[in-house]
């Protein structure tokens, strides 16, 4: 070690070449890792990555020779590129600044390549295992998330279908014509406040049945306990998808056991004189009926949870206020409340907004029918099914579904963030 | 005595009407199932669900589901599929929910809030750009671009889950097999993972679950009918409102939902542990 004085500064400025500030350092080894990096991202760039982000920019020319879409995605996949690139360079900057310190304070620095090695190794350990979650996320999340959102801001419908036709930037056009256009208004609106609606009353429904269940089926003097406790855990247990197909034949107008079993039976009962309801052509009707259904379906869920709570809560708490005088009432909502919040709030949370794009229950149950509010979209299409409908219709609409989307995400995002920060249950204080 | 007797029968009111109310809930949870279970074994071809004990039963539906449709085919393609799911989807987030749980480094906490937005985003918002991926890759109708999709899908959620478990397991532990001079591997494979194996069994059921559970992405991207996975299958049984197969679709729901629901119950008492401990274990 001939020099063990660096200047930190001077370290950066040279690493602004990634590499250099690395060979200052007298480490040979990372500092050609560096170069060479830095060296294969400007290859691709010229060769692949230049005409990449010119055709995101234009989307093509000629109608036929260049698809947009395409183009579009290509020119996404260099955006990534580019930033983690860039991202590599600030974590350059970094280490040229970092290393030089340490040499100053006269901390070990390995400037070998077999000790770099197993420093990387060491160091780098955490990064090795989580790398496929990483990459995985990337390519099938992140990715395809940007190309939706960049797409809410081009023209691809119908009229504009590649290769035949180009695809254009539009600006906020879609976004303008969801709040502003007559015709995407008035759907907008319709759909949006039904999904509200559904949302709102199909997860109280199934959140207040699974905890009324719980508390019902948690009494020490019932017998029968396991039985009861595989019966309600069967709808959780079946594949929605299955009782959801299966409760839209129920269903049926005509021949559907609910018109035909259930509601001549309860007839037999006094007072009851129930009529054929129209469940599947009365959108009253059918919306009532999802809601039920979902009630059905969801509350095993919470059920289980709340008895696994149930079961934690120490027996002495309820035995002391029942000494200092409270009832039921009052037990309830001072301990088992309180309880049951503390632990399962981020868990109702999710509820509402799995309801929210609950796209199984209305796509299969009646296809988001009866009728239609404009747009393409039926009487119980939440924004979600409408979406795909959007996208998967005789004339798609793809970019204003993108622009759908990108509003739906950020509600279910903003609404879960705010929920999350209140709770703190997925705070990350060690 | 007249007190104790008031109070013996508001016990009795509380006693019956707690017995109603499960009844009554497990009648209503019961009779659909019923229905459907039951269609299942009925002779003929019947246009709609409903619940009768005096029928002719055969098992001849279970047969002519094999031979007159493809369902044999759609169960091979979703079996394909929810299994390369579930050991890739699994050991990633074993592993990314491992080193959350016991190493602190570098981008430790903005990743895993990344992870956290990044759940919190539907499917849906990815679904014309997984098509038009699909077009570019020549992916469309293939198995492997759909199971990458559900592998990838499901990561941020259960690596979450999976931290939250690991975080349960004593970190002590691990820092006595350090000082036995146990490695990185060792340390993991060895001592930490068989303690979180209930939990590992649950993401494995979801992760096998979830493509015999999905409907839209299987439906949006598997395009020719022998491709099918059940769920897009079985759909086609009913969609015809003109021509229901409602026996067929009956017993092809059966062998789906009987071995899924036995594992269920199975792995059931895990459930509860692994979800609370993985949702508010920070």
């Amino acid at each position: 070690m001939k020099e063990t004085k660096k200047n930190s500064n001077k370290a950066m400025l040279y690493s602004l070449i990634p590499g250099l500030g690395q060979f200052y350092n007298q480490q040979k080894f990372k500092g050609m890792l560096f170069l060479i990096l830095t060296l294969a991202f400007v290859c691709e760039l010229l060769l692949f990555g230049g005409s990449a982000l010119g055709g995101f920019i234009t989307l093509g020319t000629v109608p036929m020779e260049d698809h947009s879409m395409f183009l579009m995605i290509q020119g996404t996949l260099q955006l990534l590129v580019t930033m983690i690139f860039i991202g590599f360079y600030f974590i350059n900057l970094k280490d040229a600044k970092q290393v030089a310190e340490d040499w100053n304070q006269g901390k070990t620095v390995h400037t070998t390549t077999k000790a770099i090695l197993a420093n990387l190794f060491d160091q780098g350990f955490p990064y090795l295992l989580t790398f496929p979650a990483y990459i995985l996320m990337i390519f099938i999340i992140v990715f395809p998330v940007l190309v939706t959102v960049f797409m809410a801001f081009t023209n691809y419908d119908f009229y504009h279908i590649p290769p035949a036709q180009l695809i254009d930037w539009v600006g906020f056009k879609n976004f303008f014509s969801i709040f502003f256009l007559s015709s995407y208004r008035a759907t907008f609106s319709s759909v949006f406040w039904w999904t509200l609606i559904w949302t709102i009353c199909a997860s109280t429904l199934q959140i207040c049945l699974g905890i009324m269940t719980a508390m019902i089926a948690n009494q020490s003097f019932i017998k029968g306990k396991r039985v009861f406790g595989v019966i309600f855990l069967l709808p959780w247990a079946v594949p929605a998808f299955i009782t959801i197909m299966s409760f839209s034949n129920i269903f049926n107008d005509s021949a559907g056991a609910i018109n035909t079993q259930v509601i001549p039976f309860l007839n037999h009962i006094p007072f009851f004189d129930i009529p054929s309801i129209a469940w599947k052509t009365d959108p009253f009707w059918t919306k009532t009926a999802i809601i039920l259904i979902q009630g059905w379906l969801g509350f095993p869920y919470i059920y289980v949870m709340v008895t696994g709570i149930l079961q934690s809560i120490p027996g002495e708490l309820y035995e002391a206020a029942k000494i200092d005088g409270a009832n039921a009432l009052q037990r309830f909502r001072q301990i088992t409340l309180p309880m049951i919040l503390l632990v399962a709030a981020p868990i109702f949370v999710t509820q509402y907004t799995g309801n929210f794009n609950n796209f199984s229950m209305i796509y299969l149950f009646n296809n988001g029918g009866p009728g239609s509010v404009g747009g393409g979209a039926g009487s119980t299409d939440i924004l979600i099914s409408w979406i795909y409908k959007l996208t998967t219709g005789n004339s798609p609409q793809y970019s204003v579904a993108a622009a759908v989307t990108l509003l739906i995400s950020a509600i279910v995002i903003g609404v879960s963030l705010l929920v999350f920060k209140q709770t703190k249950a997925f705070s990350l204080e060690d | 005595m007249n007190k104790i007797k008031t109070q013996k029968n508001t016990r009795r009111i509380s006693h019956f009407l707690t017995y109603v109310y499960m009844i009554l809930l497990s009648i209503i949870v019961v009779y659909p199932i019923l229905i459907t279970v039951s269609s299942a074994f009925k002779k003929g071809n019947v246009t709609a669900f409903t619940l009768s004990l005096h029928n002719d039963w055969t098992f001849l539906n279970f047969q002519r589901l094999f031979q007159e449709t493809l369902y044999g085919t759609w169960y091979k393609n979703t079996l394909i599929i929810a299994i390369f799911t579930m050991i890739v989807q699994v050991t990633i987030i074993t592993l990314a929910g491992y080193t959350y749980s016991r190493y602190r480094f570098a981008g430790r906490k903005s990743s895993l809030k990344l992870f956290l937005i990044v759940q919190m985003v539907p499917t849906m918002a990815a679904l014309t750009a997984f098509y038009v991926m699909a077009l570019l890759l020549n992916a469309l109708d293939q198995f492997w671009f759909l199971t990458l999709i559900y592998i990838g899908g499901g990561i941020p959620m259960n690596t979450w889950l999976m931290k939250g478990y690991f975080d349960t397991v004593p970190i002590d532990l691990d820092e006595s097999a350090k000082l036995d001079g146990a490695g990185h591997f060792r340390i993991f494979a060895q001592i930490i993972l068989p303690l979180v194996r209930p939990m590992i069994a649950v993401q494995s059921l979801w992760a096998f679950m979830g493509p015999f559970g999905d409907y839209m992405l299987a439906k949006f991207l598997l395009r020719s009918e022998e491709k099918y996975t059940v769920a897009v299958g079985l759909q086609t049984f009913i969609s015809d409102e003109q021509n229901q197969k409602v026996v067929l679709f009956s017993a092809g729901a059966i062998l789906i939902a009987l071995p899924i629901s036995i594992l269920f119950f199975f792995l059931q008492k895990h459930f509860v542990s692994g979800l609370i401990a993985g949702g508010t274990k920070g």
